[in-house]
């Protein structure tokens, strides 16, 4: 049985600032070493002030989780020497003395199964190692320490995951209510990392460091598997060992320091007093969490009778859930919904297409709207939601302007329909016999009108005319 | 120009237009060139402290607004930042280092109008206690040359008995401030824990350390306290005193006080003279009201073990950044691996932080915290508790500053043990965060003694009044330098 557990680092890339000074926590759009304090690059003398914001920040995802949350949290320090720690020690949380992390144990649900989380820290994030040269005879490491206290949340779960599938669900799920809680983009670049650890056949544990990305973690947990799977085929012992994650060959490779080995030699951070988590912070943070994903599902469905489906990839969307909460009403919901999913996304794939796009909620309002009075066809309305995502002009005006109105004038749809019935007289006829075969003469007006005919009145007219 | 005038007396001298602050620092630091070959008491001069003192001048001529210190000349301990200066810590590792910002502490004299007349010599990055691990050579007590000052503020306490500064501040992890001033019969002081922001403050064993003035009166302490303490946002551990102010009131006595005896600190181990001295200033006290009774403090005698354990955890973490990547010395990094490269610049350490680091590096190390580190925090806890149940029923307590009197420079430095035995006396307050004081009271043998008063935390208050009212019994002779 293969036995998979996760540490997430994700960083709260939405917070103003650093975990313990003022410098960015977007550190992104820096040089090399200009977004740093005598705070982050470790001076001398400096001391960590402690970002209120992000405690609150850490301990809103706790309870998304479901975690428990202690009364009293507390920083610790974790002692090592490696050049991207100005340090040369992290503050981070710990729960060995007694649970002071911002999170405790709690659970989250993927499909049908519960994953533990055992519990949550927030941490600062070193500096970034840049390695330059061709060969190990010449590389030189370049450090930045941009990055160095950026505010980061480690999320560890219990090994409850048996399939890399299941990993992929649990990420897509996490990294969805991240954003719906509006306290990262993990999108980012860097700003979601793991580790993982896996086992198979009740064998031995190998850790897995450095994953870059949650979409190369589901790669190397499939990677590490097999690579396990194929040992035990050949009779090959697997070591207990820590691997790292090659992010170019996409492989894991056995790992020569003795990272394991290490003796962090924990102590509690003094220059950080005990932070209480007070009833009324719990009480204020709750009142300002966001409505959870599946709450939201919930709603959308039983409210607006939104399709299950449709509803799922509505409300783990935070972008467009927050698109739909400000265009819809309560007659319009369905068609607002409709056209974010079926249409929308498709046409705003990529960040640059979203960022570009100059739809507002106004547009998708008025457009749900316009299809609904008969303004304008579902089909035709695809050929304006495009005008729209380029130009920004309002829905009236792009229908008026592309021509795009229903034809819904009887009189013109008359001199249509009656020259279609004279044209397709076998049809006519098949018609009012077999009622099904009204729509193949439907879509022949269809046809003629460019899709601008009113569907309704169109079936109605026709009927009339055929006298059935 | 006498230099041998207090904090307060200085300021009003400038006031009144007695002396100017010009020549009074021109005299200070021709002072200093006279006499600081024989005492090493500083590691930097400031070149622009006759500038900044013209300009003080210029100040109070056109009656602008002036600073509370008036142009003081203020000596700062080697470890505390100064932006653009050198802030060596007395260490080879940070001989070149210039310090990118002001210690909170600095900020607060700048806009006071202090001069900050100096940096000076201390016990390498704050480890010792005789001044005698600077990496720049030991400074020499202005008693009596031959003998060590106290460390490891001991460059603070010399400038301050020896008339090259009016005030200095130092530091104090386990009496690095009370032991030197002990020494060199100044007033030592180590506030309530976060009374006084740390930021800037080079920290050796961050959670019990506090940065702390040396002066000449009780008076004088409580004038620069009142400039430097507060909460500060760049020191989360920093306490809001409220703007209290410790000179109002500080004449009114101790009438009526109950003032503990720690015998545990009286105990085995003390010179005779200074035990003699310690009972001299407890029948003071009582002539002056205060009602002294014996008590015992049972985790005193583990607090010298706990003491080294904890402090050198810390700077054994603390001390980590000196890796010589971002600053330090003039060594290359090209053609090293990282650890290599941080083992071999770290041999520029000295030989007591070398060793402390080497314990910091084993206490708390997974097979041994249980019996070192975590144990020597349960001692810190208890010795907190007991103490402060003793502060149920006494105001204040009263115990020698060191219970020995100067040594002989070189007399103790290869006897690391029994010199960090002498701390017995001092690092009770540190474990415990309460504030501390030492008093000149004696000079025996031409050699200081000097007088610990210690209170509950943020009574900081009541400590400088008591300090006071036995500052007033005695009088001393002059420092012969």
């Amino acid at each position: 049985m293969t036995k998979i557990g996760l540490e997430i680092h994700c960083q709260l890339t939405n917070l103003e600032s650093k975990l313990f000074c003022s410098c960015k926590a977007n550190y992104r759009e820096f040089e090399p070493n200009e977004n740093i304090c005598p705070v982050c690059a470790g001076m001398p003398g400096s001391l960590p002030r402690l970002n209120q914001e992000a405690v609150k920040k850490a301990t809103m995802i706790a309870m998304a989780l479901n975690c428990s949350t202690p009364e009293k949290i507390a920083f610790f320090r974790k002692n090592y020497f490696y050049p991207d720690l100005p340090k040369n020690f992290q503050i981070t949380q710990l729960n060995i003395y007694g649970d002071t992390s911002v999170g405790g144990s709690g659970t989250i649900s993927v499909g049908d199964k519960k994953i533990r989380i055992t519990r949550i820290q927030l941490e600062e994030d070193p500096g970034r190692l840049i390695y330059e040269g061709s060969s190990s005879k010449n590389q030189i490491t370049l450090v930045d320490y941009n990055r160095a206290g950026t505010p980061l949340v480690e999320i560890v779960t219990e090994p409850d995951f048996e399939t890399p599938k299941e990993v992929r669900d649990f990420l897509n799920i996490l990294s969805d209510l991240l954003k719906n809680l509006g306290v990262a983009d993990p999108s980012l670049e860097g700003a979601m990392r793991a580790d993982a650890n896996v086992s198979t056949r009740g064998g031995n544990k190998v850790e897995i460091k450095n994953i870059g990305s949650f979409h190369d973690l589901e790669k190397a947990a499939h990677f590490e598997i097999t690579r396990q799977e194929s040992l035990h085929d050949r009779d090959i012992p697997i070591v207990q060992e820590t691997r790292h994650w090659d992010d170019r060959r996409k492989i894991t490779v056995s790992s020569r320091s003795k990272e394991e080995d290490l003796d962090y030699r924990y102590f509690l951070e003094g220059d950080i007093p005990w932070v209480k988590i007070n009833p009324e912070i719990r009480t204020e943070l709750k009142s300002k969490m966001p409505e959870s994903i599946s709450s939201k599902k919930e709603r959308y469905v039983s409210k607006y009778q939104i399709p299950e489906q449709v509803a799922d990839v509505l409300s783990s969307d935070k972008f467009y859930s927050d698109l739909f909460e400000e265009a819809h009403t309560e007659s319009n919901a369905k068609e607002v919904a409709n056209i974010i999913t079926t249409e929308l996304m498709g046409l705003e794939d990529t960040r640059e297409k979203r960022e570009a796009s100059k739809l507002s909620a106004t547009h998708l309002k008025d457009l749900s709207d316009a299809i609904q009075t008969g303004k304008v066809s579902r089909n035709s309305s695809k050929n304006a939601l495009h005008e729209i995502l380029k130009t920004g002009k309002s829905v009236s005006q792009i229908i008026s302007e592309l021509d795009l109105g229903n034809v819904s004038d009887e009189s013109e749809l008359l001199t249509i329909i009656d020259k279609i019935i004279s044209d397709e007289s076998q049809a006519v006829e098949q018609a009012k016999s077999n009622p099904q075969t009204i729509n193949f003469l439907v879509g022949k007006v269809m046809q003629a009108t460019k899709g601008k005919a009113d569907p309704t009145l169109t079936l109605n007219l026709l009927k009339k005319q055929i006298g059935i | 120009m006498n230099l041998k005038i207090s904090a307060l007396e200085f300021v009003e001298e400038v006031k009144s237009g007695n002396i100017t602050v010009e020549e009074f620092t021109a005299k200070t630091i021709e002072r200093i060139d006279q006499v600081d070959d024989k005492l090493h008491a500083f590691l930097s001069v400031n070149n622009d402290a006759v500038d900044q003192a013209r300009s003080i001048d210029k100040k109070i001529k056109s009656g602008e607004s002036v600073g509370a210190c008036y142009g003081m000349p203020i000596s700062i301990k080697d470890n505390v930042c100064i932006k653009n200066s050198k802030t060596t810590c007395a260490s080879k590792m940070l001989e070149n280092f210039v310090a990118p910002y002001d210690a909170t502490v600095i900020s607060k004299l700048k806009k006071q109008d202090a001069i900050l007349i100096g940096k000076v010599n201390m016990d390498e990055f704050a480890m010792g206690l005789s001044t005698e691990f600077s990496a720049f050579g030991p400074s020499k007590n202005p008693w009596n040359t031959e003998y060590v000052p106290g460390g490891s503020s001991g460059g603070s306490a010399v400038s301050v008995s020896a008339f090259e500064c009016v005030a200095s501040l130092g530091s104090d992890t386990g009496g690095s401030v009370r032991n030197p001033a002990s020494f060199c019969s100044t007033v030592g002081y180590k506030p309530t824990y976060g009374l006084v922001s740390r930021y800037g403050l080079i920290s050796y064993a961050n959670s019990i350390e506090q940065i702390g003035p040396l002066t000449r009166t009780v008076k004088d302490t409580a004038f620069i306290l009142n400039l430097i303490a507060g909460i500060d946002p760049n020191d989360n551990t920093t306490i809001d005193n409220k703007n209290e102010d410790y000179l109002e009131g500080i004449e009114s006595g101790i009438e009526g006080k109950k003032i503990g005896i720690i015998t545990d600190m009286i105990g085995d181990g003390i010179d005779p003279e200074v035990l003699t001295a310690t009972k001299e200033a407890i029948s003071k006290l009582e002539g002056l009201g205060a009602v002294c009774e014996e008590v015992s403090l049972d985790m005193v005698k583990y607090s010298v073990a706990a003491y080294y354990t904890i402090t050198a955890t810390e700077a054994g973490s603390n001390l980590a950044r000196y890796d010589n990547l971002r600053y330090g010395y003039d060594f290359p990094v090209e053609g090293y691996e990282f650890n290599s490269y941080i083992s071999k610049a770290r041999k520029n350490l000295g030989p007591e932080v070398t060793r402390r680091m080497i314990i910091g590096g084993f206490v708390p190390s997974a097979g041994h915290t249980g019996k070192y580190f975590l144990k020597s925090m349960k001692v810190k806890s208890k010795l907190t508790k007991e103490i402060n149940e003793v502060f149920k029923k006494f105001d204040l307590l009263i115990a020698p500053t060191v219970p020995i009197q100067p040594f002989k420079i070189g007399g103790k430095i290869n006897d690391p043990v029994s010199l960090f035995l002498i701390d017995i006396n001092t690092a009770t307050a540190n474990l415990t965060g309460k504030p501390a004081i030492s008093i000149p009271f004696k000079i025996v043998n031409g050699l200081p003694i000097g007088i610990q008063l210690l209170a509950n935390s943020m009574n900081d208050k009541l400590l400088l009044k008591a300090a006071y009212a036995l500052e007033q019994t005695v009088t001393l002779p002059e420092v012969p330098i």
